[in-house]
């Protein structure tokens, strides 16, 4: 059992009690969410989902369409490239961002082939050169390092400096 | 006198204790699709939905956020209620104001629990600060052990008299397709040689940990009458109360306090002309977390008097074949997804009253029946329900 202390306010009759929850949890992907995790690691492809009534293709797949509430099970291939609708430069990540050295950067992709954006980083790329609109790629991790996670895409690099 | 509002449709997943194959959302839909069906209703036929679950206990905030296409609430509005183990009994009562108000004419709600993905105690050890101790540490089986010492204490039962009421429950979700455990109990012998968890508590004494999720769909009168021709009526809703300090006494120590479920069951037959519940009702689905709870809560609901709550489960009379039965579905002590438990309770009478709850279908015709929901330091939601106003 960890040692708890008692705070003392300062100059004070006041107390107050450290504590920490550590509560474990899992977060299952999901029907088809899996699906698009087994293509990323084993075929390098970035699989959407398509909506026959609204014509709408969800990146990552979705089992519900969201304007009509129709059950979806399309899948069906969009591109590794896009465009960059926006991003923000972090030079302070938080302790649950999983990366190495700063900045980071965050990007919404929209894929060729995509009605959605896509959350990913941003590699290969100084700062001062991201544009809204540029044309990126994914780069995905070597054979041996990807193992069915949204990481197994390392980052989006632009397509052309 | 508000609009009148019934239930419409009711859907609910098979319960089970672990579901790695869908996240929490896909889990949700799960209910939400036969919902719609039930009712014979599009997503686009509702006007709002409100979704229940205990935020802490799966890790995510604002998970009403996350299943925003799951629930159907994509554009719409609605609410998230968390408030323990009443958590889906409040999402209907709160449905109910708004539709009875005339704010809504029809209400999709949806609430669930997904045990397997996060520490249910845990989360529960939260609800206390260590500034008085974490006296919740050990979570619901301490509060029951504590008042089921309490109950044999005050009322003579013994521990085979608990046993007959999870045999009872048992044989209930033997017989119901969607409850979690069906152990096929045979004997109260079964329970009573079963692994010891907190005394006077066994394993098969208490309620499991189960991932599932239940919706409803209400409607007022006018709507009711074009979506089905089945409608079980919402009578009335009530929710009392009690304070923190009370967490952990499931039980009166004092003397001096009275139970919120006494109280919400007196100002709910008070307000609805009911002065003999065992003749005025038919039957209920109670939020029992352990088999001693269900004794006790048959004395608070006044269907018997105080300290023979035991002796309806040994004359029977709580069987589904019996003369006022409770929990036929097989109750809490067989499924409880927390987040949804009372939610599936109201659509348990539901299938009740409509004559469709199959194998489980109690034995006399049912008319009236209502739902409870138990959480937090002892709250209670009561649904009044009728075949007809």
């Amino acid at each position: 059992m960890t040692e708890r202390t008692v705070e003392i306010l300062e100059d004070s009759d006041r107390f107050v009690f450290p504590w920490q929850l550590a509560i474990p949890n899992t977060y299952p992907a999901g029907v088809v969410g899996s699906k698009f995790l087994i293509e990323l690691r084993d075929n390098k492809k970035i699989k959407g989902i398509k909506c026959p009534e609204c014509n709408q293709v969800y990146v990552p797949p979705r089992s519900t369409c969201k304007y009509c509430f129709g059950e979806l099970s399309e899948l069906v291939d969009v591109s590794d490239k896009g465009t960059l609708v926006t991003y923000a430069v972090s030079y302070e990540p938080t302790p649950v961002q999983p990366v190495e050295g700063t900045p980071v950067i965050y990007g919404i992709v929209k894929l060729d082939g995509a009605d959605t954006g896509f959350v990913h980083m941003l590699g290969e790329v100084d700062p001062k050169q991201l544009e809204i609109g540029m044309r990126v790629k994914a780069v995905f991790k070597t054979k041996k390092k990807r193992v069915a996670s949204i990481l197994d895409i390392k980052y989006f690099k632009p397509l052309k400096i | 006198m508000g609009n009148r509002v019934a239930i419409v449709g009711i859907g609910q997943t098979y319960h089970k204790s672990h579901r790695p194959d869908v996240s929490q959302m896909e889990l949700v839909n799960e209910a939400v699709r036969p919902a719609l069906a039930d009712a014979q209703m599009n997503m686009k036929d509702i006007d709002a939905v409100f979704v229940g679950n205990m935020e802490t206990f799966e890790g995510i905030y604002l998970p009403d956020h996350s299943m925003v296409d799951f629930s159907g609430a994509y554009m719409k509005p609605g609410f998230k209620i968390a408030s323990g183990g009443t958590t889906g009994c409040s999402i209907l009562e709160e449905a109910f104001h708004c539709v009875t108000a005339g704010i809504f004419d029809k209400v999709l709600v949806a609430a669930f629990e997904k045990q397997d993905s996060g520490d249910s105690t845990g989360a529960i050890t939260a609800a206390t600060t260590p500034a008085w101790g974490k006296g919740q540490a050990r979570g619901a089986i301490h509060e029951f052990a504590k008042q089921a010492l309490s109950y044999i204490k005050h009322s003579g039962a013994t521990e085979a008299h608990a046993a007959m009421v999870r045999l009872k429950a048992d044989k209930g979700a033997c017989r119901n397709p969607y409850s979690h455990l069906k152990l096929g109990l045979k004997s109260i012998d079964d329970i009573l040689s079963s692994e010891p968890l907190e005394y006077p508590l066994r394993l098969f004494d208490f309620c499991p940990q189960s991932c599932g999720a239940c919706a409803i769909i209400i409607a007022n009168e006018e709507e009711t009458k074009k979506i089905t021709n089945k409608p079980v009526w919402i009578a009335d809703t009530i929710c009392v109360h009690q304070e923190i300090f009370r967490a952990g006494a499931f039980c009166d120590f004092t003397g001096k306090e009275r139970y919120s479920q006494e109280i919400a069951a007196e100002r709910l037959y008070k307000r609805n002309g009911i002065t003999n519940p065992r003749k005025e009702i038919d039957m209920a689905e109670v939020y029992e977390p352990s088999d001693w709870e269900e004794m006790l809560i048959y004395e608070l609901f006044g269907l018997c008097p105080r300290n023979e709550g035991w002796k309806l489960v040994e004359k029977g009379i709580t069987e589904i074949e019996g003369e006022w039965p409770v929990n036929p579905s097989g109750g809490v002590l067989s499924t409880n997804p927390i987040g949804a438990t009372p939610t599936v309770r109201i659509a348990e009478c539901v299938l009740q009253i409509r004559g469709e709850a199959g194998e489980h279908q109690v034995t006399k015709d049912v008319n009236t029946a209502f739902a409870t929901a138990l959480g937090g330091p002892n709250w209670t939601s009561m649904i009044l329900l009728k075949k007809s106003v």
